[in-house]
């Protein structure tokens, strides 16, 4: 579904990502992990369209899609979620669904403007749609607040109905779960599997939570210091050293840091 | 031809210094708390037409007018901050844009009520015969124009630069809560500056009016060139801003001189627009810098 | 459309209706045309500001536009006055988009100097090669429509108000739209709307262009009512006094701008006495608005009767 090819980028003089290359299979849960400062946002930001990256090419589902603006890869069916949520925050959460259809109607200025018959139809099946996501993601008893009133695991859950309501095959999640606690993550990690599951949709997960990383993910790719060091299933990467060390160090300073402390 | 360049020029040299200060007043205000503060221009008015009331209709003597202007100008930057900048909680941009513009208007509803819709002169500060270079001829009071601004200019840049006010300031906008753990008394500085801005605008009014006179209404012009003259430069770069405001005062004097008076107005509008789209972190700063500002 | 904007809108075409019977002196339906005018080009701005979140400070540069292409093609190139008046809004339209493109990447306050700077260059331009300059031109026109002219004052009144009730409509039923929605959308996050397939670039064009056309009627209204124009009344003066229309009434609510525009046009006729003391109320209007009625007429209104409603339910 999405293959990753070589992708390079710098900022100035901070080389952020180094011939990055990895695979998305279609229907798979890919995350992509790495210690803070890796590389990660950066190139879902390249992906989306956000960035232009120096070297490197993007293909999605057989079309090369770097070149194109956001809003373009967003209508071919990429959607995604942002690490500081990015919901309309003055908009109601029911609102916020329905903007999401946007890309999936037709209704102008002129048509709009002058209430035409086919508009108000259109108007229906948006409302219509938008309250089957929501319920789908158990928002609709929030349905008439803002969105900004909502408590964060909220937010995000309902960042995510947004992205469903374009109709993706692909949608990217950028740390879904910070700032969640238990329990908001456990559901969390369930809408994740029931998108998959039930809707078909190709997943690629920025995160940091370790414990859902590994319990809903098909295949993981490692990033560190802007390169790939590691791709495959989870329980391989478990036991990857290089990953090991990423994360926590050599181990003559683990040894040191008992020692110190025992 | 070069009595009459030279004639453009130092006209463009006088009005351009206007200009100049009027944009290093947009430069504290913005430095210490990152507002554009629309109402700069119509400092620039009360420096003149508060002159002429103390030295002509009072008839103080000159330092006198010199030091109460300057006192009642920074008296005015000093009521508009406290009454409209502090008391606002959190403002949204378009509130800051919206409050300033409205002073603005308040403090020419005032002047037009006290001093109508007439023009003001007073004397210029030296008395004595125009100098002539080249042909030229350059009246005594575009000197004092010009060396006024340049005073202006080292004053403030030593203010800045080496004093600890004038660096607390400077960091107040870069990142107030900061500023503030650091115990810098942030909106103190934020009076500070609107006092010093309304000063600096005082003081080009103040030298500018012997020679092209002082009406009420003059602000809002003054400001928009003024705050082409910051842009230009770099929001925030006194250097920037002087050079700024002497490119678009010489420009603005060879197209009226040149080509047509009536679009003498025109030229910092184009340039303004033409910097605003193309080059909107001005033409010697750098966009990084931009997105460090909070608006 | 939503209950309350209904009810509003029946009760409007209703003022409208009666205005004239009840009122009918001259004096009164000149100052409610010029209320009708003016509300005309708040609503645009209005949407551009309240909804779409972008500043515009140059609405008067439109307003010109529209006055003076209107009146040039009906005296000059002899065109009827719909047409000229539809041309006027084709080119306020292309005037736009020559702002807008530019202006993309623009906000806050560059937007806001950007757009005052473009105004005050229109303006210039009318100066200096609009017929008759800085003095203006006379004998446009009265509004003319298959050969049936407009004369009177209570016609123009029904004009114009019966004008305003349309975009009024139409605007209304525009934000409770998708585009509507995108709009907002706009205004609170460009970069999720990017992600979603919004075309926020397109969506900003149109919305500016929206706001020049609407000033671009009301300009042309204006200009075959008053059948004299100079360029002085399409000054910066105008585009603050369109924007205080639109602050004092409440950004978020077009009915707020219908209620601002006839507020701050009634407003000096009771100035008339203090002549000199206008520019300071106006000032003082405007910061006082802004300070302590952040949100506006309306807004504030539609809390108050919330509020009131909440009592009467608890009170059963």
């Amino acid at each position: 579904m999405l293959s990753v090819k070589e992708i390079g980028k710098s900022f100035g003089g901070l080389t952020a990502l180094r011939a990055v290359s990895f695979d998305v299979r279609q229907g798979d849960i890919k995350a992509l992990i790495g210690p803070n400062g890796a590389g990660k946002t950066t190139l879902l930001n390249i992906i989306s369209g956000i960035h232009k990256p120096d070297n490197g090419e993007v293909v999605f589902m057989g079309e090369k899609i770097v070149h194109l603006t956001p809003s373009r890869i967003a209508r071919k069916g990429i959607s995604r979620t942002f690490q500081h949520v990015e919901l309309f925050g003055n908009m109601t959460v029911l609102e916020n669904i329905m903007v999401g259809r946007y890309a999936k109607t037709k209704a102008g200025f002129f048509s709009s403007g002058f209430k035409l018959a086919s508009i108000m139809k259109e108007e229906e099946k948006i409302l219509q749609k938008s309250g089957e996501i929501l319920g789908y993601i158990n928002l609709g008893h929030r349905k008439d607040e803002l969105a900004s009133n909502l408590p964060i695991g909220e937010q995000r859950v309902l960042e995510i109905g947004r992205a469903l309501a374009t109709e993706p095959h692909l949608i990217l999640l950028d740390e879904p779960a910070a700032g969640l606690n238990i329990k908001e993550t456990r559901d969390l990690g369930e809408i994740i599997r029931k998108i998959r599951e039930e809707l078909t949709i190709t997943i690629v997960l920025v995160e940091h939570d370790m414990e859902l990383v590994m319990r809903i993910s098909d295949s993981i790719t490692v990033l560190n210091f802007g390169e790939v060091i590691a791709d495959g299933a989870p329980l391989e990467i478990q036991k990857n050293r290089e990953v090991i060390i990423a994360y926590l160090g050599e181990e003559e300073e683990i040894q040191k840091g008992y020692n110190a402390h025992p | 031809m070069l009595t009459v360049f030279l004639q453009f020029l130092f006209s463009g040299l006088t009005v351009g210094a206007v200009y100049a200060l009027v944009g290093i007043g947009f430069n504290i205000t913005y430095n210490a708390t990152s507002i554009i503060n629309l109402a700069q221009g119509e400092f620039v008015v009360i420096g003149g037409l508060m002159m002429w009331f103390f030295s002509e209709s009072l008839k103080l003597p000159f330092f006198v007018s010199v030091v109460l202007t300057i006192i009642t100008a920074g008296l005015v930057g000093l009521l508009m901050e406290r009454l409209t900048i502090k008391p606002l909680k959190n403002p949204d941009l378009l509130l800051m844009i919206m409050i300033t513009i409205a002073v603005s208007i308040v403090l020419r509803g005032v002047l037009m009520f006290f001093f109508k819709k007439d023009p003001y002169v007073y004397p210029a500060f030296t008395e004595g015969e125009p100098l002539s270079i080249y042909g030229a001829i350059i009246q005594q009071q575009t000197l004092w124009v010009i060396g006024i601004t340049g005073f202006c200019i080292i004053a403030l840049f030593f203010f800045f630069k080496k004093t600890i006010i004038g660096k607390a300031m400077l960091a107040c906008a870069v990142n107030p809560t900061a500023a503030q753990l650091v115990g810098i008394n942030v909106s103190r500085m934020v009076m500070v500056s609107f006092i010093l801005s309304a000063i600096v605008g005082a003081i080009g009014g103040m030298a500018i009016t012997p020679i092209s006179l002082m009406e009420y209404d003059k602000g809002p012009m003054l400001a928009v060139k003024g705050f082409c003259a910051a842009i230009m430069g770099g929001l925030g770069s006194n250097r920037g801003a002087v050079l700024g405001g002497f490119i678009i005062g010489i420009l603005e004097s060879m197209t009226a001189g040149y080509i047509h008076s009536g679009l003498k107005d025109a030229v910092a509008l184009v340039i303004l627009l033409l910097i605003l789209f193309f080059k909107p972190a001005g033409l010697f700063v750098s966009k990084a810098m931009l997105q460090l500002r909070k608006y | 459309m939503k209950k309350g904007d209904a009810s509003a809108f029946l009760l409007l075409l209703f003022l409208i209706a009666v205005l004239p019977i009840f009122s009918g002196s001259a004096y009164t339906l000149t100052v409610g045309i010029f209320s009708g005018i003016n509300a005309l080009v708040a609503i645009g701005l209005c949407i551009l500001m309240g909804y779409a979140g972008q500043v515009s400070l140059g609405q008067a540069g439109f307003y010109g536009i529209g006055a003076y292409v209107s009146s040039v093609l009906s005296v000059h190139a002899g065109f009827p006055i719909v047409v000229s008046m539809l041309c006027a809004m084709a080119v306020a339209a292309f005037a736009a988009v020559i702002l807008a493109i530019p202006a993309l990447r623009l906000k806050g306050h560059y937007l806001a100097v950007a757009t005052l700077g473009f105004g005050e260059i229109i303006n210039i331009i009318l100066n200096e090669w609009g017929p008759g300059g800085p003095s203006g031109f006379g004998d446009i026109p009265h509004f003319n429509l298959f050969g049936y002219t407009i004369h009177s004052t209570t016609g123009y009144f029904y004009l114009v108000w019966g004008l305003v009730a349309v975009v009024l409509f139409f605007s209304i039923n525009l934000i409770y739209s998708r585009t509507g929605r995108a709009l907002r959308a706009v205004h609170d996050s460009e970069i999720a709307c990017n992600a979603m397939g919004l075309d926020v670039a397109a969506l900003k064009i149109k919305v500016f262009i929206l706001s020049a056309v609407y000033a671009a009627l009301a300009g042309s209204l204006y200009a075959h009512y008053v059948t004299f124009i100079s360029p002085s009344s399409f000054s910066l003066f105008y585009s603050i006094l369109v924007l205080m229309m639109v602050i004092v009434g409440g950004i978020t609510n077009v009915w707020g701008a219908i209620i601002g525009a006839v507020v701050i046009t009634v407003l000096p006729e009771l100035l008339r006495r203090f002549e000199e003391l206008d520019v300071l109320v106006y000032g003082l209007i405007l910061t006082v608005s802004l300070m302590f009625f952040r949100k506006g007429l309306v807004p504030i209104l539609i809390e108050k009767i919330k509020k009131l409603r909440g009592f009467a339910v608890v009170k059963r």
